[in-house]
């Protein structure tokens, strides 16, 4: 449900605390699952485990329940390195049309090219 | 570039991704009370799923044949399920599952009072798919559109696997609505229990809710509780005839006019009671949930450590 | 209703590995929302549906086979406990997670080459539900283990605690190995599997994890049996009156 739950009258909210207490607890992992043989393993969330072995099947046992996958991956979410700054990373790739096949016209005589 | 205008380029990115409706990801710039916002609707989320085991828990072992206490186990695993896609979706704006689980565990941070309300009878197992699944499912496919990527995605797989719960409990409402005497009452008995409490589940008017006009503008909320409300009511109320039952609401009337149900007043009172803690099992719920986590910490505690000497092996760096 | 009880001798021998896996299946469901961690209460979640869905499979095939008027239900809520077959193992109970792994991994690493073994049974049913039985077993007598290794082989406190559990139910292991005139007469006919052969197997896992987990082999040579016969211990009526509560208070009705 949004399960969303109301400020009660008089009810101050608890402010989160970034990065602040609770117990130290399992390591985070990244879980990836290959849906069927041919296709990319795709990132689908993540879970905490102790070690690689027990990832692996706790991967199983909560992200493919429904027979999602024929193969997982597990990989520490620390070890995730990720791009920064969209705007200079990515957009000048954006304004290069000629690397796309529709850019040419070519006449239909020519045929399959 | 100096902070404020960090800020303002932030803002504008921010407000344009919202304005073209796309998503806002983990590693977005965003206005610190979004970041709060939406940590706080997924935490509840989070624990209002992995509380919400409990009153199915409890029925698990008294299931009366073997496909429906399977259903019953998937059901509730599946909740399981969902509270870790939630945790994991909240953990993408740095904070941690452990530190959400203790405030839940302190009563700093709260779940759907729904799930301070008792599964009294076998009947309930169906009223609870039917109705509070029903509304849950009401709510969470408007949040697919929820604006936070991570959100967004958990609620798309949890609506996926979702459709089956609200199906599988009204299919526990027709066999004790075609059923013998006793069974019919007990269906009717549980209807008149989880009929209103899950009306509540929508939230207060919007007129009372103070944080849905924010909510809105962020696109975290798609509709209001009374919109979401509203369709849930107009879905159901045919629902509860079809099965020969009665809502037990003395003021229901169709609108010819606007082609809506149109209930009487919910008990506002009873309402911020359970949510202030003065629920039925509110206490309960979270002693059983504290009481498991404390007795697990051995276990935790074997398992961080056989980890830490595996790692001090030298032929296993695995 | 009268006694409800199987006649046809294939029936009665399905019933009884049928009731290992319903009562294992319903102490794994006491454990549901109690988990030390979420991932392994989806973990525990997998292993009883396995465990209950073998145990359906069982059940209806043998009501369908003895050819009396009952359904595989009926043979789950309406015998009594001393009608019921299952392993002594099967039904003791567990204070934590400990007795949960150890009880698991005792039971994983006997069913899984019962399972391989019962899937060259003649009868193809019963194969098939062992083939896919095999699977499964396979895969939990994996999660058992990885479990009894971190235990063992973790803090002194889950060291001590998992080798009580495993001297607690070593007691209990014989008797899967015990056969009986019903045994004989399946294995002689190609239907069933001669379970003292698989003793060998069993102890060399069991061995094997218990040296990895730096756990000792109890040595306490006392065995107890009787679950085939429905000599139970104390524990099983209990879970059967609230497992078959419902049904008994209303009989005949369509759930």
């Amino acid at each position: 449900m949004s399960y969303e739950v109301p400020v009660a009258p008089g009810d101050k909210p608890h402010e989160i605390q970034f990065g602040g207490g609770g117990e130290h607890g399992f390591p985070l992992w990244e879980v990836f699952v290959r849906a069927k043989r041919g296709l990319n393993h795709t990132h689908v969330g993540s879970l905490h485990a102790p070690d690689a072995e027990t990832a692996i099947q706790n991967a199983r046992d909560g992200y493919t329940r429904r027979a999602e996958g024929v193969s997982v991956w597990v990989v520490p979410s620390i070890e995730i390195v990720a791009s920064d700054d969209a705007e200079s990373m990515f957009e000048p790739f954006e304004h290069k049309p000629y690397r796309h096949p529709t850019f040419y016209e070519i006449p239909e005589e020519v045929g399959q090219l | 570039m100096d902070a404020s205008t960090e800020f303002e380029n932030g803002q504008a990115k921010f407000d344009a991704i919202i304005a073209a409706d796309e998503k806002i990801e983990p590693r977005d710039w965003m206005p610190d009370g979004y970041r709060k916002t939406v940590i706080r609707q997924m935490a509840q989320h989070a624990h209002s799923e992995v509380i919400g085991m409990q009153p199915e828990a409890n029925w698990i072992l008294r299931a009366p044949t073997l496909l429906r206490k399977a259903i019953l186990i998937a059901k509730v695993q599946d909740e399981a399920g969902h509270g870790l896609y939630l945790y994991s979706a909240t953990e993408t704006l740095g904070v941690s599952r452990d530190e959400l689980v203790g405030l839940l565990h302190e009563g700093k941070q709260k779940y759907s009072s729904i799930f301070n309300y008792p599964a009294l009878s076998w009947a309930d197992m169906g009223a609870i798919g039917w109705l509070v699944d029903g509304a849950a499912i009401v709510n969470q496919i408007v949040l697919q559109g929820t604006s936070y990527g991570p959100y967004s995605r958990a609620m798309v797989k949890i609506c996926k696997e979702e459709s089956f719960h609200a199906r599988q409990g009204y299919s526990i409402m027709m066999a004790l609505a075609e059923g013998s005497d006793e069974q019919k009452a007990m269906c009717q008995d549980a209807l008149n229990r989880w009929w209103w409490p899950a009306l509540m589940m929508f939230g207060p008017h919007d007129s009372e809710s103070a944080h849905t006009a924010e909510s809105m503008a962020w696109k975290i909320k798609r509709k209001t509780n009374d919109e979401l409300r509203q369709m849930f009511i107009d879905q159901t109320v045919p629902q509860a005839h079809y099965l020969g039952m009665t809502i037990p609401d003395p003021d229901l009337v169709f609108d010819e006019e606007t082609g809506h149900w149109t209930i009487g007043e919910i008990d506002w009172d009873e309402f911020w009671a359970t949510i202030k803690g003065d629920g039925r099992l509110n206490r309960e719920r979270i002693t059983h949930k504290v009481k498991a986590w404390d007795e697990g910490r051995w276990v935790r505690d074997a398992a961080t450590a056989y980890a830490a000497k595996q790692k001090m092996k030298p032929d296993k760096s695995a | 209703m009268t006694a409800v009880t199987t006649q046809n001798a294939l029936a009665t021998y399905v019933v009884r590995h049928a009731d290992d896996n319903v009562v294992l299946g319903q102490r794994l469901a006491e454990y549901i929302s109690r988990a030390p961690e979420l991932e392994e209460d989806l973990a525990i979640g997998n292993l009883t549906l396995d465990h209950i869905g073998v145990a359906d499979h069982l059940f209806t095939y043998a009501a369908k086979i003895d050819g009396c008027d009952l359904s595989g239900d009926d043979l789950v809520m309406f015998r009594s406990e001393r009608d019921y077959t299952n392993l002594l193992l099967v039904e003791q109970r567990h204070d934590g997670f400990d007795d949960l792994i150890a009880r698991q991994f005792l039971f994983d690493a006997y069913q899984l080459p019962f399972w391989e073994a019962l899937s060259a049974s003649n009868d193809e049913t019963i194969a098939g539900i062992a083939q896919r039985a095999a699977k499964e077993a396979r895969y939990h007598l994996r999660h058992s283990s990885m479990w009894m290794v971190r235990l063992g082989d973790g803090t002194p406190e889950s060291h001590t605690r998992i080798q009580a559990s495993i001297d607690r139910l070593w007691r209990f292991t014989s008797e899967m190995f015990e056969t009986d005139a019903l045994d004989r007469e399946m294995v002689e006919s190609g239907l069933g599997v001669d379970t003292s052969t698989l003793r060998e197997t069993w102890e060399s896992s069991v061995d094997a994890v218990l040296e990895e987990a730096t756990l000792t082999r109890p040595q306490d040579s006392f065995q107890t049996s009787g679950g085939r016969s429905g000599m139970h211990t104390e524990y099983l009526g209990p879970m059967l009156a609230e497992m078959q509560w419902l049904q008994r208070s209303q009989p005949g009705m369509s759930w």
